[in-house]
């Protein structure tokens, strides 16, 4: 059994069938990722999984159980928790604020003081901008704290989404260095990425979507030479 | 000890000066102190919507006067003859009295976050502008039933409620909202709170029941404008359905957003000012309302954020600025709320 096993998924929003029976898993202590062009339904896919858009058919199991029908504030206390896209940190509050927040279904303070230490020396930049608002922070730094703050409730399973959409291509590489580093303290990584080459080049295997279904699925070593793979999404 | 220090002192303090302002204050400025502190309970409780949780309410008029109403009835009712029967078991008519005010006003706000928990259930799963619209409505709704029924005085009011809302009642609901609205902000629930107001799939995303703590603020909201509206019914002794027009919930929502979303004393502020500033222009008189009109104007502008944004007024701050403490190293924790 996989730890994520996502069966036949149909999302609609209205009348727009955004995902059309999509079969896709996750072994634990994996990286997947999911490419694919803008619209395909990568962002879909993952808020379905974490119960913030309701699936009309198929289902969504973790580790055994059915999720589907689970609203998202109850998923985060069964081990899944997403750092959504646009990376959506509370502006007004400051990053240890948000880093709380993040711990917000657990009730052990110690546990959490002691991830949140943890954090820090993951992302030593949110140390030093520890007491600042994080609206004013660069976007590269948001998506640490989105990442962090998605961490700090103890997933075995992190679902991200695009982290490096509009952020500097050397911070870029210093988060998917994170994200490994995160993946080998046992973390199942599920990657939504438009920057396809990164994606690849960390994932164990990966699904190309487009308009709502399961194009191509493959190790992320095949799919990164895959003549199609290779014309739409790594330019050439 | 020290817990029940500031409590102790604020009771003395109200005390205290309930007993000496009738007889400083002519009786004009005790009223227009005593809708000061009317208007801030007000402002802070629609904050709790409005500025801690990012939803737009505009009917907190509706609430208020469900609250004023409720009492009123509850006062008149039965209030009056326990009264009477207190004060004939030889318990002094103050204590019964104040007694029976404070078992009004709960009931007032208790029938007011009735009413919140009843509008705020269904709505509040509707974003932004949906529910502005249904809380409009509900404030006009319960204007027009009041309006409608006889049994509470419809268009013509309902007069001879006992005059028992003093400047220590009224200063004491200020100082207990206050309180709570701080406390709350301080909180894990606080921050649940801000998080929505910031980014509601964010929040929910990392396990907070958004629909539940918007209720949670909504009801709260709602039952501390029933007790301002109780205050306001046994303060003025005379209540009338036109005085909860879709004006007076845009003339709260005024203070919230001039004085800064999500901050306490912005609203307490803007609360003051707001209720001032009318009575200081009757002088201007047939330009009154042009001037205020103005003035509100011009603060947006050059405050868009309100008089102190998210900001707090603390001691330590003022400190800080008159050079009388040095600043810590390290910002204190939530002063940049």
């Amino acid at each position: 059994m996989s730890q994520l096993q996502v069966d036949g998924l149909d999302v609609y929003y209205g009348a727009v069938h955004a995902l059309k029976g999509v079969n896709v898993r996750a072994e634990a202590g994996e990286i997947v990722t999911l490419i694919g062009a803008n619209g395909a339904g990568k962002t879909t896919l993952l808020r379905t999984i974490s119960g913030l858009v309701p699936a009309k058919g198929g289902r969504v199991m973790f580790e055994g159980k059915d999720i589907t029908k689970i609203p998202a504030h109850e998923i985060v206390a069964l081990g899944i928790s997403q750092s959504p896209e646009g990376r959506m940190v509370f502006a007004n509050l400051s990053v240890e604020d948000n880093l709380e927040l993040g711990a917000y279904r657990r009730k052990d303070g110690a546990g959490v003081r002691k991830d949140r230490d943890a954090m820090f020396q993951l992302f030593p930049r949110l140390l030093e901008r520890r007491k600042q608002l994080s609206g004013t922070l660069s976007g590269g730094e948001q998506q640490m704290l989105a990442i962090a703050r998605a961490l700090m409730s103890r997933p075995r399973l992190l679902l991200l989404d695009e982290p490096s959409l509009g952020i500097a291509p050397l911070l870029v590489r210093d988060i998917f260095k994170n994200i490994v580093e995160i993946n080998r303290g046992g973390v199942t990584v599920l990657l939504v990425e438009q920057n396809a080459h990164m994606a690849l080049s960390i994932a164990k295997r990966g699904y190309v979507l487009e308009t709502g279904k399961v194009v191509l699925e493959d190790d992320a070593a095949k799919l990164a030479t895959n003549d199609e793979v290779r014309a739409a999404y790594l330019g050439g | 000890m020290k817990k029940l220090l500031s409590p102790l002192i604020v009771l003395v303090l109200l005390v205290g000066l309930n007993a000496v302002l009738p007889s400083v204050l002519n009786p004009y400025l005790l009223q227009v102190l005593m809708l000061i502190g009317i208007n801030i309970i007000l402002a802070v409780s629609l904050n709790l919507v409005n500025g801690f949780t990012g939803q737009f309410s505009i009917g907190h008029a509706g609430f208020m006067a469900v609250g004023a109403y409720g009492s009123a009835m509850f006062t008149l009712t039965q209030g009056v003859p326990m009264l009477a029967k207190l004060t004939a078991m030889g318990i002094p008519a103050e204590i019964a009295q104040g007694a029976l005010l404070l078992v009004a006003l709960v009931l007032g706000g208790l029938l007011a976050a009735l009413f919140g928990y009843l509008v705020g259930l269904p709505s509040l799963r509707l974003r932004g502008d949906y529910l502005a619209i249904v809380t409009l409505g509900f404030g006009e709704i319960i204007r027009v039933i009041i309006l409608n029924v006889d049994a509470i005085g419809g268009a013509r009011g309902l007069p001879g409620i006992p005059k028992w809302a003093d400047f220590f009642w009224v200063f004491l609901m200020v100082a207990v909202v206050i309180t709570l609205a701080r406390n709350l902000a301080h909180s894990t629930h606080g921050r649940a709170l801000f998080a929505i107001r910031d980014d509601e799939i964010a929040a929910e995303a990392l396990g907070v029941d958004t629909t539940q703590y918007k209720v949670l603020a909504f009801v709260l909201g709602a039952f501390f404008a029933g007790v301002a509206g109780g205050l306001f019914a046994h303060f003025l002794s005379y209540l009338n359905p036109s005085t909860f027009q879709f004006t007076k919930s845009i003339e709260i929502i005024a203070m919230v957003v001039l004085g800064g979303m999500g901050s306490i004393s912005g609203s307490v502020l803007a609360a003051i000012v707001l209720t001032l500033l009318p009575e200081l222009l009757r002088t201007a008189g047939a330009l009154r309302m042009v001037i205020y009109s103005l003035m509100l104007i011009t603060l947006m502008i050059v405050r868009p954020q309100g008089l102190l944004g998210t900001a707090e007024i603390s001691l330590d701050l003022m400190l800080e600025r008159v050079g009388l403490k040095k600043k810590p190293t390290s910002p204190a924790r939530g002063g940049a709320r």
